[in-house]
């Protein structure tokens, strides 16, 4: 609606002044023409802007995408259980989870159950070793470095999660991986083969290096979450510590991580997320061989890297199998994620209220 | 009133053209001494009118909650038009959710609601069919803390009103802008820096600034919620005096803790106490005279 | 006396050892970053010339050729992807934080914040069965759809945070004016709050600019320049892949130049990203 206050010159008896309410190009209610009896236009200029239809319409559109958000969670598990149905239908969910992957044997065999192995073992020591790691940087930029290092430390951490998952794999594949073959493994295996943990022909490509590399990923998302964390403890937990004594690492240690170990659990639930559903890193260094409870250093295949691999050539039954895969994946990444979220939701909200 | 062409018209002739009613004692503008005293002497001395005048906004009946909490009890009230009233009171005792009921601003609040009349030269702005996007476009109001829109200019803040309703014709909005901030007597200040960011003023100037902003779209009515509360003293001033002018072409209610305020600017005051209307007359009366026991210990210091 | 200097000490001791391993912490996640960051660019931008730029890809056994076709390719995938996945995210935000109070809103902030960081390939497995299933072969249409689908939670967060910094008074003086809603929300309170978005945007780009699994299922590969949204098409992140994995070693010289570009590109959006959200912060203002 225009508002058009007619000028001086313009208005008849220049007293009251008059007002023009032009109609909108939007379709409000057109307004009233001026009056030219001299009443009040006031009368006619509280009705039909148009502004609450207009304000339902935007509304409705903006409800519209965020309902989309909802509606793609289902279209995803909705278009990977469609795609799945041959399997499930012919193959049964025995042989799904079945403990050999074969697509190519004869007969081919769709068991699940090594890539399910190679997924948890690879996450695992992601965990196993991501996690203190994140923890130990996170203590290093919020308890001991001075408040002018934090800035680029922290940027640098972060730059690691920058860095493309497929760079991360390529490395992998031509440093990481002969590096450690070349300098860890056989150590590893000299010194602690007696545990059964080493075993395997190692060619560098393995399970154990692919955990490696996934820890490394890892790092910036569980340090960026255990620093807030530690940020969320009050002042006055530490210096009660220290008011008795205690060295900076007992203060650390006793009063500090306690007080947030919710939210460092839930750190590493989100660390292990991210592990699960990496791809491409894990693809390039894994060796792509689907052994099942194989030794550390062997080759394996997880569920991702499988999907990764073998999607884009197949067909009929095998495609419906790695599409079951999918399904799995998503319910076991999707409760993960869920997890993750609850409990660093809930310790960082604490922070809130307890400040 | 002509909003656009007021500021380049001389005084005299404005005054006239007001509301059509018979000319009264102009207050402080050309003859009366300058400084806040003096003013303060010549309202309380000026003869005021027999009877209110006509009456630009009444309330009747208004009734307000914020969800279960009623914040406005029973009001009823009679604006009189072009004059200013003042609303004193209390901390809480619901000043602004007064004055948010005049232009259907306290609706906008989650689980807020009214009941009641609020009539505008005798229409009710809470009739059903009414819009309230409409109601606030002949109802200006400015804020506590200067709010201007910080990614526009001046000349942009000034014109949104008009800009943001479909004006497009850059002469008209010139004209809009240039007589809006000459009523808020900030156009020679920023006549040359109408591009400037309008978060580069000062407090004073924002606060005069978002005057402007509401006189641009013509409105008939001025509500100021302390308006002053966020300024030093010599913006404070700039601004009373401003609402000395304002009065001339538009009614103007402000409500302030500062009863020095009311008694300087304001013809009538009303005083509310925990949601009610206690009392309501010309200032002078209310601050001499009060007929209510709250009122008085208000007005003499003794509580609030 | 002795006894307890001497455990004091040991505590000490303990305490120093104990902190320096998180500094050593530090070296575990500093290394792997520098060495990532010396062998991509030692070993790929070497490999980068002009030809490298601008001439499409040749058969993965042969010397030469460049990697435009894919440069070109990643281009049109993230450009539309961009185009799909921002305007939603901005439009589910805005819901998220001005109309936003009930429990839908909270359960579409909740799923948001589980796919901000899900699986990829599960999305590009999505895109097959929606895109590649129904127009029947690969596309950048399909790699763009599964790319836009993990824009769409980033930028909807972002933008609902951009949009809750905006004080509160802006919004009422707009509406004091007469504006209705609707034109407040998107004048007056998208615009204050569009650095913040812009920064999401930009974030939410250089998240799926790097990634490759969604592509794998996608895209379908091409040494070509890819003509229409229908073609099937490389981009610089699957050279990468398919370079590295191919165990030829022309392919994988290209592999680690492609690398060096992508990783340049990337880090310089992140260094963008970083240096104007600074200079906002510095300059006092909202995000």
């Amino acid at each position: 609606m225009r508002l058009l206050p007619m000028t001086h010159r313009e208005g008849a008896s220049g007293t009251a002044p008059r007002w023009r309410l032009l109609p909108r190009w939007l379709g409000g209610a057109r307004g009233a023409r001026p009056p030219d009896d001299g009443a009040d236009p006031l009368l006619v200029g509280l009705t039909g802007s148009g502004a609450r239809r207009a304000d339902a319409l935007f509304k409705g559109i903006t409800l519209l995408f965020a309902g989309l958000v909802i509606f793609l969670v289902f279209g995803i598990v909705g278009s990977l259980l469609y795609q799945s149905q041959e399997a499930w239908a012919t193959l049964g969910i025995g042989a799904l989870f079945g403990d050999e992957w074969l697509p190519g044997g004869q007969p081919a065999k769709f068991g699940s159950l090594p890539l399910v192995w190679g997924t948890l073992v690879t996450s695992f020591i992601a965990i196993l070793i991501g996690v203190p790691v994140s923890i130990g940087i996170a203590i290093f930029l919020s308890e001991m470095a001075p408040p002018w290092i934090r800035g680029p430390v922290s940027v640098i951490v972060e730059l690691l999660a920058a860095i493309p998952s497929v760079v991360y794999g390529l490395w992998g594949i031509f440093f990481l991986a002969p590096f450690l073959y070349d300098s860890v493994y056989p150590r590893l295996q000299a010194n602690w083969g007696w545990t059964g943990l080493f075993t395997g022909q190692s060619t560098g490509y393995s399970v154990l290096t692919a955990g490696i590399l996934l820890a490394i990923m890892i790092i910036p998302t569980v340090s960026a979450i255990s620093r807030e964390v530690f940020r969320a403890v009050p002042a006055s937990q530490r210096e009660a510590a220290f008011a008795i004594g205690a060295t900076k690492w007992e203060v650390v240690r006793k009063a500090v991580i306690p007080y947030g170990r919710t939210g460092l659990f839930g750190a590493a639930i989100l660390g292990l997320a991210r592990a699960v559903g990496e791809t491409m890193a894990v693809t390039m260094v894994i060796g792509n061989r689907n052994a099942f409870f194989g030794g550390l250093l062997e080759p394996g295949n997880t569920i991702p890297s499988v999907l990764a691999n073998e999607t884009y050539e197949a067909s009929g039954v095998h495609l419906s199998a790695l599409f079951a895969l999918g399904v799995i994946l998503f319910i076991v990444a999707l409760l993960i994620n869920i997890a993750a979220r609850i409990l660093v939701k809930r310790v960082l909200k604490q922070a809130e209220v307890a400040k | 009133m002509s909003g656009v062409q007021r500021g380049l018209e001389p005084m005299a002739e404005r005054s006239l053209e007001g509301s059509g009613e018979a000319a009264e004692p102009r207050e402080g503008a050309l003859d009366a001494p300058q400084g806040a005293t003096a003013r303060l002497r010549v309202s309380l001395e000026a003869g005021a009118p027999a009877a209110a005048g006509p009456t630009k906004i009444e309330l009747r009946g208004v009734n307000g909650w914020f969800g279960k909490k009623q914040a406005l009890i029973n009001i009823n009230l009679k604006l009189p038009a072009n004059k200013v009233t003042a609303i004193i009171g209390p901390s809480g005792c619901g000043k602004s959710t007064l004055v948010r009921t005049i232009n259907r601003m306290h609706e906008l609040v989650r689980g807020a609601r009214v009941e009641g009349e609020v009539l505008m030269d005798g229409q009710n702005l809470y009739a059903s069919g009414v819009d309230p996007v409409l109601v606030r476009r002949h109802i200006g109001m400015v804020f506590q803390k200067p709010n201007p829109f910080p990614t526009m200019t001046v000349f942009e803040n000034v014109a949104a009103g008009l800009r943001l309703n479909g004006m497009r014709d850059r002469t008209k909005l010139s004209k809009a802008v240039e007589g809006a901030l000459r009523q808020a007597a900030l156009w020679d200040e920023v006549k040359d820096e109408l591009e400037m960011a309008g978060t580069s003023l000062s407090g004073g100037q924002q606060q005069r600034l978002c005057i402007a902003r509401a006189l641009a779209v013509n409105p008939r009515i001025i509500l100021m919620d302390e308006p002053c509360s966020a300024l030093d003293p010599i913006a404070t001033g700039k601004i009373e005096d401003l609402i000395t002018e304002l009065k001339k072409d538009y009614t103007v209610v402000i409500v302030t803790h500062n009863m020095q305020q009311a008694g300087r600017v304001a013809d009538y005051t009303a005083f509310m106490y925990l949601g009610e209307m206690i009392e309501f007359g010309e200032t002078r009366r209310i601050f001499e005279n009060p007929q209510n026991e709250l009122t008085e210990k208000y007005v003499t210091g003794r509580f609030g | 006396m002795i006894a307890a200097d001497r455990n004091y000490l040991l505590r000490l001791w303990k305490s120093r050892v104990l902190l320096g391993l998180c500094v050593g912490a530090l070296l575990v996640a500093l290394v792997p970053l520098l060495s990532i960051l010396w062998e991509v660019f030692s070993r790929g931008i070497p490999v980068i010339n002009s030809d490298f730029l601008f001439e499409r890809q040749i058969y993965q056994f042969k010397e030469g050729g460049g990697v435009a076709n894919a440069i070109l390719g990643s281009v049109y995938i993230t450009g539309l992807a961009s185009l799909i996945g921002i305007p939603i995210g901005i439009m589910a935000g805005v819901y998220l934080s001005e109309y936003g109070h009930g429990r839908f809103a909270e359960s579409v902030r909740f799923f948001s914040d589980v796919f901000a960081e899900f699986p990829s390939i599960v999305i590009g497995l999505f895109a097959y069965v929606v895109v590649v299933g129904v127009m029947g072969h690969f596309s950048i249409l399909a790699g763009s759809v599964a790319l836009a689908v993990m824009m769409v939670p980033i930028v909807t967060r972002t933008t609902e945070e951009s949009l809750q910094l905006v004080p509160n008074s802006i919004r009422e003086a707009s509406l004091a004016l007469g504006i209705p809603k609707w034109r407040t929300t998107l004048r007056v309170t998208l615009s204050t709050a569009r650095a913040g978005l812009v920064t999401g945007a930009m974030l939410s780009f250089a998240r799926i600019f790097g990634e490759t699994a969604p592509l794998i299922v996608t895209i379908g590969g091409s040494l070509y320049f890819a003509g229409s949204i229908e073609d099937t098409s490389s981009a610089l992140t699957y050279v990468v892949w398919r370079g590295a994995t191919s165990g030829i070693e022309a392919a994988e010289i290209r592999a680690w130049g492609a690398a060096a570009l992508l990783l340049i590109i990337v880090l310089v959006i992140n260094i963008v990203i970083r240096f104007v959200t600074l200079r906002r912060q510095a300059k006092g203002g909202a995000l």
